[in-house]
């Protein structure tokens, strides 16, 4: 059965609450899911009161203002702090995004409330596993198939093919739609998920690319492509402003244009 | 839990089927067939309604009446089938439950579906109207 509550070790409990450093009176509460798995014990919710003018606008500014100012022990993932990397991808205030790209005055509610990835294992705090993600992501063979694979000079490709192209390079692969699929929560180990899917595509509509064929023949399953529904929140999520779901569309459309 | 099997090992899991295309297909061809079936069916529904047990017999006595209500009645079953067993296949995935109810969905839109079919060409077939049956 799909699971309808959290498994009893899983439930998230009340935590600690942190005060701002010094008394800081206009303060904004940041209320994060923390894990420890060596401490064992459930998951709790710590609240950590930040010093609105010490900290820069966004979600990741506060939350490093937190490990280094108020709690050494808070552990998430980030890089680049400019949603070009994916590291930093994590539920914001209900939402999949990037903590480094999105304004913490931009959430609603008295606190904002920030949680790992949804439906993944947690590794520490934020940090999810993506093992299985991105092994989904290599099984669609994200590179370039041709006999003989080198080129005696390169692979020429048209403007306008390099064109359908765009909207699907630009993936990142941080997982926010893969983990805000409910299709995905169901079926991740069966279901390829949007991000995946959405590469698949990328290489399907590649015009230099010599392995169409393999590739649908290796998609067309009741779980790693049909899966989807349309519920599009994967296209509601993404940070770069893709969309998923259609991608997955065409997808599905080749393999009806290659039957009928 | 442990499991030494490897991430590209687990994420492949069995391979694909190479098998989707054509339910995807039969999903959106009878959707499509039964919006004007649909409606055709509430139609019929009123008229027949004030009929009278005669009136209906009557009524379904007439080819195109018959073949439409066999057309309604068949894709219906069919489809509600095949959407029912996406919905197990989203859910459930204890491997002895999801097979039970894979194959209780099948013979209930299969039988029920067979049953109405029956229903109609009996009443339809009858050698004339006000014969008992």
């Amino acid at each position: 059965m799909a699971e309808l509550a959290l498994p009893k070790n899983s439930v998230v409990k009340a935590g600690k609450h942190w005060p701002a450093p010094g008394g800081a009176k206009a303060v904004k509460s940041f209320r994060i899911y923390r894990y420890d798995p060596e401490a064992g014990g459930n998951p709790r919710w710590d609240t950590y009161d930040v010093p609105v003018d010490a900290v820069g606008p966004m979600v990741l500014d506060a939350l490093i203002y937190i490990k280094n100012t108020i709690d050494p022990t808070l552990a998430f993932r980030r890089s680049c702090r400019e949603g070009v990397c994916g590291s930093c991808a994590m539920n914001i205030g209900g939402r999949n995004t990037l903590a480094c790209t999105h304004g913490w005055a931009e959430v609603p509610g008295k606190a904002v409330q920030i949680s790992p990835l949804p439906h993944m294992a947690v590794v520490k705090d934020l940090i999810p596993d993506l093992t299985i993600f991105y092994a989904q992501y290599a099984s669609i063979e994200p590179w370039l198939h041709t006999t003989p694979p080198e080129p005696a000079n390169e692979w020429k490709q048209s403007e306008s093919d390099r064109e359908k192209l765009d909207g699907l390079y630009e993936c990142i692969l941080c997982a926010c739609c893969s983990t805000s699929c409910p299709s995905y929560w169901w079926n991740g180990d069966r279901y390829l998920g949007p991000a995946a899917l959405l590469h698949a595509y990328r290489w399907l509509i590649d015009s230099r690319d010599e392995a169409t064929g393999e590739r649908l023949d290796a998609l067309e399953d009741p779980f790693k492509l049909y899966r989807c529904h349309t519920i599009m929140n994967c296209a509601q999520v993404c940070p770069k402003g893709l969309n998923p779901a259609k991608a997955i569309a065409e997808v599905k459309k080749m393999m009806v244009d290659r039957v009928i | 839990m442990t499991s030494y099997r490897t991430p590209r090992s687990r994420a492949a899991g069995l391979g694909s089927a190479k098998h989707g295309v054509s339910t995807w297909i039969a999903e959106r061809v009878t959707s499509v067939a039964l919006v004007p079936l649909a409606l055709w069916a509430v139609f019929a529904a009123l008229r027949v309604a004030p009929m009278g047990y005669e009136g209906a017999v009557a009524w379904l006595h007439h080819p195109l009446n018959l073949t439409f209500s066999l057309l309604f009645a068949g894709l219906s079953f069919y489809h509600m089938g095949m959407g029912m067993a996406v919905i197990i296949e989203d859910y459930i995935h204890r491997r002895s439950t999801l097979v039970t109810l894979l194959l209780l969905n099948a013979f209930v839109w299969f039988g029920f579906g067979v049953a109405t079919i029956v229903a109609l060409l009996k009443v339809a077939l009858a050698t004339s109207v006000g014969v008992a049956l």
